[in-house]
């Protein structure tokens, strides 16, 4: 058995690096993230933020490093792990139904051969109707919108009653009010003492969704509240000379107080 | 034209195969539906995943398995060469992995590299066994099999009851666990091809969900091997579910649609050979391909009257489930 305090902490990386065709991705990440906040991994294209939860899930072969999940390996406490990956990692013409997808979000608790129960039913139904996609639930997915498939998707997160959850980039190809319905979601989540992972691109939202921020760029370049470390130091140390993204910051910065 | 095409007698076409030639005709059929059946419905999840061409590799690397199984074990008793071909079968997918992963080779050029070199191989061993003397084996066989020869084989008899021809039965049993198996791992089966990742992260080894499947299919493809050949087992892997496909967006549903079809092709196969006097698994995926494209052209006019019906609408909406569903 690890120390408590270990095992209250829902992530726990150390010199985590991983590497494509021998090529680092990602290199030297070190962090400890506490229970009970809603973080944003901010960086530009290519900074790693897919590759660094895929990699805490052992998805990807990582070269070095190791990862705790409330203190125990990522194997040992993956069912106390919700994962929603992007929206493009699967063939939407796939022929299941928005319920199919979402009791998926359950098979991490069933047996080997064992088939979804009633109750897994009633579960899955609860989380479409957080999305308000239940009267969806038995249409084919391949006749929804992007918003509606991330919805989806959300529902099957939400189905897997996890205490800490990985996002890959939920708010991308959604409408603003699925977008606030979304955040909304993460907020409640947050307030029950669940911890979320959201990688997230829009600089300009950010600073409003996120108690804390990650900001990778292939390292870790800062992580902390969003109040010390939404700073223009720090977000060019992350963004680089990209004028573009610098001006989009410094907007952001003069509109919000 | 006479004597291209033999004339159409109801008679010798419909009726005869099921009366006085009734014993031949029933292991004809029911070899052509097992084979096709239990090819479609491995079929269906390597489409899903898709993988199709893989059957065409392990197909191909059928060939290369059986003379080296000879070579090795120095008799043709059928378990022998069945190891030799399911084996060459799985290390066909390890080889193309191994390519695909230590290369930035694309998998289907990995997948192209890997079967022909395997194939190619198995054709240099041959003729060389060949020209020694050592053994024949019928290239011919391997590549068309020959489907009219089931009900000739001595019927495996068990409990002192005749039961049918060996490679029948042998195949009729692996329809079953096949069909069995899907069954019972409905759901590993379906997220793991839906979606990898999400399997991984439940803790899931995709891996060997990935290697079991391509056992499956290795274990089909060798078994209906002898009936239809290894070239044609590939259309059977592809046509049934494609048939599938066009009908329904449920999987349980194409699954079903998948094993009708194989019934239809079976039956439809062995009276367009009669008829044709021809190679009745030829016959067979052909009738099967006919089915295919019906159903395709099927949902073409239907998807053409939905369209004109739908113009009004602007959304996406309840409706549109319906009109995919046809």
């Amino acid at each position: 058995m690890n120390a408590p305090d270990s095992s209250s902490t829902p992530l726990e990386v150390h010199d985590l690096t991983v590497a494509y065709h021998k090529k680092p991705v990602l290199y030297g990440i070190d962090l400890q993230v506490p229970e009970g906040s809603l973080i944003g991994i901010i960086g530009p294209n290519g900074a790693g933020k897919s590759t660094f939860i895929k990699a805490v899930m052992g998805l990807l072969p990582v070269s070095s490093g190791w990862v705790k999940i409330f203190g125990k390996s990522y194997r040992e406490n993956c069912h106390r792990v919700g994962y929603m990956p992007q929206r493009e990692s699967v063939d939407w013409d796939f022929p299941v139904s928005v319920m199919d997808v979402v009791l998926m979000g359950r098979y991490g608790r069933l047996r080997l051969a064992q088939r979804p129960t009633k109750q897994d039913r009633e579960i899955a139904r609860n989380c479409l109707e957080k999305v308000k996609m239940l009267p969806f639930a038995n249409r084919q997915i391949g006749n929804l919108s992007g918003g509606q498939q991330q919805r989806v998707f959300l529902a099957r997160a939400l189905a897997q009653e996890s205490d800490l959850y990985l996002m890959d980039e939920p708010f991308v190809g959604v409408d603003a009010a699925t977008e606030a319905a979304i955040i909304a979601l993460l907020r409640e989540l947050k307030s029950r003492g669940k911890t979320l992972l959201v990688v997230h691109h829009d600089l300009a939202s950010a600073k409003e969704y996120f108690d804390k921020l990650i900001l990778l760029n292939m390292r870790l370049v800062a992580f902390g509240d969003t109040d010390e470390v939404f700073t223009p130091e720090i977000l060019q140390t992350t963004y680089g000379g990209r004028l573009t993204i610098l001006s989009e910051v410094a907007q952001t910065l003069s509109t919000t107080p | 034209m006479q004597q291209l095409i033999p004339p159409f007698d109801w008679h010798r076409i419909f009726v005869q195969p099921w009366t006085t030639d009734f014993s031949i005709t029933i292991w004809v059929v029911l070899m052509g539906f097992f084979v096709t059946a239990a090819c479609g419905l491995v079929g269906n999840y390597l489409l899903l995943r898709r993988m199709a061409l893989i059957g065409d590799a392990i197909s191909h690397s059928i060939l290369p398995g059986l003379v080296l199984a000879f070579m090795i074990f120095k008799h043709n008793s059928t378990w022998v060469m069945f190891l030799g071909a399911f084996s060459a079968g799985l290390l066909t997918v390890a080889i193309i992995e191994f390519i695909h992963r230590q290369s930035r080779i694309k998998p289907d050029a990995a997948i192209c590299i890997a079967f022909t070199v395997l194939f190619a191989l198995g054709v240099a061993l041959m003729s060389s066994l060949e020209s020694q003397g050592t053994i024949h084996i019928d290239a011919e066989c391997v590549l068309y099999g020959e489907i009219a020869f089931i009900p000739l084989e001595p019927p495996t008899v068990w409990n002192g009851m005749e039961i049918g021809p060996p490679s029948a039965v042998r195949m009729g049993i692996v329809l079953v666990v096949v069909a069995l198996a899907i069954a019972v791992f409905y759901k590993e089966l379906l997220v793991t091809a839906f979606d990898g990742g999400l399997a991984k992260s439940l803790g899931m080894r995709t891996s060997v969900w990935h290697y079991a499947l391509m056992g499956a299919l290795a274990i089909v493809v060798v078994s209906a091997f002898e009936a239809v050949g290894a070239i044609l087992a590939v259309a059977m892997l592809i046509v049934p579910p494609m048939f599938a496909a066009q009908l329904s967006s449920i999987l349980p549903v194409r699954l079903g649609l998948t094993v009708l079809h194989a019934g239809l092709s079976a039956v439809l196969g062995l009276h367009l050979s009669v008829w044709l006097n021809c190679s009745g698994a030829g016959a067979m995926v052909v009738a099967a391909a006919f089915l295919f494209v019906l159903a395709w052209l099927g949902t073409m006019a239907g998807s053409i009257r939905n369209r004109s019906l739908a113009v009004d609408r602007c959304s996406r909406d309840e409706n549109l489930p319906q009109v995919r569903s046809l």
